[in-house]
């Protein structure tokens, strides 16, 4: 006996005539998978944005980079070493070396106000002073326009993400720091990290302009291997004559990303959520209808001895189509409004802007199809049950 | 009135349709209000400003100090009522997450400064006569079970004592809360007094003041006046209304807000879309009723008056349902967990909601009861 040739053929030749009714239910169709298609688009779109937030902060960190704050401070904003401090960080062990000493850069980090592009209103900006290590301790780092600044001279270079977002940090421009007026010499790009959102200068020059006088507030360095971190961090934490805090880049960068991540991740999956089960109130009512709209048919099939079964499978079939399709159309409408969008956002915890793009990653779209996939199948499942429960003497007389 | 027994039948005659339709309405609102609460918790604060109120930081940024020595050349002013200033703490309970704001300020000139805090004068006495002494907003006291006099111990990495601790002990003496409910009772507040005795560095130093002015519509001409009077100082300070600072700090956070209002409003829309097609066919369903209906004497209005009743029905019970639901959940606050301390349903938002459920019930019954009305009622009965 053929019987699950039989079967598979029952639900083909079921899902055919419903394929084929589907121009007759045309609006109800449409809405559903309008219905879906937003969902979709609106849970990979809000995602986008956390994705392209943290990808800001991955790229940032090289997995062979540290960065030392003062222990307590979590973030460089309210870190704060001394010159000696910063002279034994830079001879501990582990550390990568060139022929000019070792790879570590003593940095300064503030912020001043410009104006954003978009609306004109004030953001902090920051602005950060760095040695000269400091292009060797960040990965893709490139002067993309312009040169670098000289040291010891007022200069600046400009990340592209901050000359895209802000106002007057063009090559030629002046920014104004407190009495002092610092050209912009070049720009830089870093692979979209954060370093792109930030304004460098020699970090003299900048101690100098924020009286300072020889105090730093963060050492980023570059280890022989990411398999040094361990003794790097051991040497600096059991030194009495220093009282810091050693983490690895990549997870200075995840805690620094922390709260913004939550903050839209929370938002985004509630939002998505409750549009979900909107969309499957829609779903459910497509489906209904189209089992309503079919008793007939689907009594006469039954009398004809199709099973129950390829009744609901091939119902459901039909849904989780029409889902799919929703969740394509709704993924690639993601894609095209929300890839790459640049913005530029407050990150509270180092209480300054920093600049990202939007993020449309294949997990994203996955995860979107996956919904879409969900509802169709929660939509199709119970009117799909109803349909093979009709009772068929009774819906035949509906004829 | 008396065709409520009709309307409510039709509504009743698919039941499953209707409740599905029903709880789809009721999904777009509860999405509703929490769009209108995110909405108000990014950028509500802007509405709360003082129109006599000026800000006046250090020109180059926020996180540079000015010298407090200001606040008297500042009072000189012509057109200032007085001025008083705070510091960013930016201390730690427990744990970083907690995150509420901390600053140090003049007691009596802050409260004067903030009439939307109400703080009960007895507890404004134990602050004058505690020097340690600390008031916290309603929210905060309750989030953490602070009670008046416990002792709460934060940790700040900005401020060092001059012992080198970073540990702060503060006595509660004192809960305030707002004058409405836009008012944000997160923050703590303690004395600048102790704060400028205690701390290792930096004595002196504020993080920014608050201007009263007496003339509100001469703020413009006062904020210049600030700004000249400060100006080739090593402190130049940009003086702006409280409205645009809170404005400004709103955009910082960018259009990320926009881009999610915009994504939400849609998705409303969207919804409702989908509803108001279901309702809409199936009031198409029943032209043949409808025929019938006309046949036995209705006038066209009553027949209008029906459709339009049946799904202005549908709308508002799923508005009100939807709206209700979603005044519930808001108001068991932030689902952040502190980051977003104005997380609440506004009563403006609350009414545009239900308006929004009858223009919703209007626009979906409207053509449909057009069509009916226009049927000719041999081409009615004829369809049946």
């Amino acid at each position: 006996m053929a019987g699950p040739i039989n079967w598979f053929s029952q639900i083909a030749s079921v899902t055919k005539f419903g394929l084929m009714s589907l121009p007759q239910r045309r609006g109800a169709v449409a809405a559903t998978v309008i219905g879906i298609a937003g969902v979709v688009a609106v849970l990979v779109g809000v995602l986008s944005i956390a994705a392209g937030f943290k990808q800001a902060m991955t790229v940032s960190g090289s997995p062979d980079g540290a960065i030392v704050l003062r222990s307590g401070a979590d973030s460089e904003m309210v870190s704060g070493l001394d010159r000696d401090a910063t002279r034994v960080i830079a001879d501990a062990p582990g550390l990568a070396r060139t022929a000019q000493g070792p790879l570590a850069s003593a940095e300064l980090f503030v912020i001043i106000d410009l104006p954003k592009r978009s609306t004109g209103t004030d953001a902090n900006v920051p602005l950060r002073g760095v040695e000269a290590a400091a292009l060797q301790v960040r990965d893709n780092l490139k002067i993309i326009q312009g040169r670098m600044f000289d040291w010891g001279k007022d200069e600046v270079i400009v990340g592209a993400g901050a000359a895209q977002e802000f106002s007057g940090l063009d090559v030629g421009s002046k920014i104004q720091v407190g009495r002092y007026e610092w050209p912009v010499v070049g720009i830089f790009s870093a692979n979209g990290g954060v370093s792109e959102s930030e304004i460098w200068s020699d970090a003299k020059v900048l101690q100098a302009a924020y009286n300072r006088g020889d105090s730093f507030q963060s050492v980023s360095v570059r280890l022989n291997s990411p398999a040094a971190f361990e003794a790097f961090k051991d040497s600096l934490t059991s030194n009495p004559q220093l009282s810091v805090k050693v983490s690895r880049q990549s997870d200075y960068y995840a805690e620094q990303s922390e709260v913004i991540t939550r903050l839209i991740t929370t938002l985004g999956f509630l939002i998505a959520f409750l549009m979900a089960v909107g969309a499957v109130f829609g779903a459910l009512n497509t489906m209904y209808s189209a089992v309503a709209a079919r008793t007939r048919e689907i009594a006469t099939l039954r009398a004809l001895g199709f099973g129950g079964g390829a009744v609901v499978v091939s119902l459901m079939l039909e849904s989780l189509l029409l889902a799919l399709v929703g969740g394509v159309i709704g993924g690639g409408l993601a894609y095209l409004a929300f890839n790459n969008f640049h913005t530029s956002t407050m990150n509270w915890q180092s209480f300054s802007q920093i600049t990202f793009a939007f993020r449309v990653t294949l997990e994203l779209l996955a995860r979107g199809v996956a919904w879409a996939a969900a509802i169709g199948l929660i939509g199709g499942l119970f009117p799909a049950i109803r349909a093979a429960r009709l009772p068929i003497a009774a819906a035949l007389r509906e004829l | 009135m008396k065709f409520l027994h009709l309307i409510w039948c039709n509504l009743k005659r698919k039941k499953l349709r209707t409740s599905l339709t029903l709880l789809s309405i009721v999904v777009a609102f509860v999405l509703f209000g929490f769009l209108s609460a995110i909405q108000q918790a990014l950028v509500g604060g802007v509405g709360m400003a003082g129109a006599d109120r000026l800000i006046v930081r250090q020109k180059v940024s926020i996180i540079n100090l000015l010298p407090v020595s200001y606040e008297a050349r500042m009072d000189r002013i012509p057109g200032v009522d007085f001025s008083t200033h705070q510091t960013w703490f930016g201390g730690v309970y427990q744990d970083p997450k907690n995150f509420f704001m901390q600053n140090p300020v003049e007691p009596e000139k802050f409260l004067k400064m903030h009439p939307e805090f109400i703080l009960p004068p007895e507890q404004m006495k134990a602050w004058l006569a505690t020097r340690t002494g600390a008031i916290v907003g309603r929210r905060t006291a309750e989030r953490f079970h602070w009670k008046i006099g416990d002792k709460v111990p934060i940790q700040s990495p900005i401020w060092a004592k001059e012992d080198g601790s970073r540990t702060w002990e503060f006595d509660i003496v004192g809960i305030y809360d707002g004058k409405d409910k836009g008012t944000d009772t997160t923050a703590l507040f303690f004395r600048y007094d102790y704060f400028d005795e205690a701390r290792a560095n930096v004595k002196g130093q504020v993080g920014w003041f608050t201007i009263r002015i007496k003339d509100p519509s001469q703020a413009a001409a006062v904020a210049k006046q600030v700004d000249a009077e400060f100006e080739n100082s090593p402190a130049e300070t940009k003086t702006e209304p409280e409205g645009a600072f809170i404005q400004a700090w709103a955009r910082q956070i960018g259009n990320i807000v926009l881009i999610v209002s915009s994504i939400l409003g849609m998705v409303f829309f969207t919804i409702l879309l989908v509803a108001g097609n279901t309702m809409a066919q199936a009031v198409r369903e029943r032209t043949g009723e409808l025929g019938v209906l006309k046949a036995i004497g209705f006038t066209n209005g009553q027949i209008v008056s029906l459709v339009l009743a049946e799904s202005c029905l549908l709308t508002v019970l799923g508005g009100t349902l939807g709206l209700g639901l979603a005044w519930t959940v808001i108001s068991r606050g932030d689902p952040t967990g502190g980051l977003l301390p104005l997380f609440f349903f506004p009563t403006r938002d609350l009414l545009i909601g239900f308006g929004i459920s009858i223009a919703l019930g209007f626009v979906t019954g409207i053509f449909p009861a057009l069509q009916a009305m226009r049927l000719r009622v041999a081409d009615a009965l004829r369809r049946m």
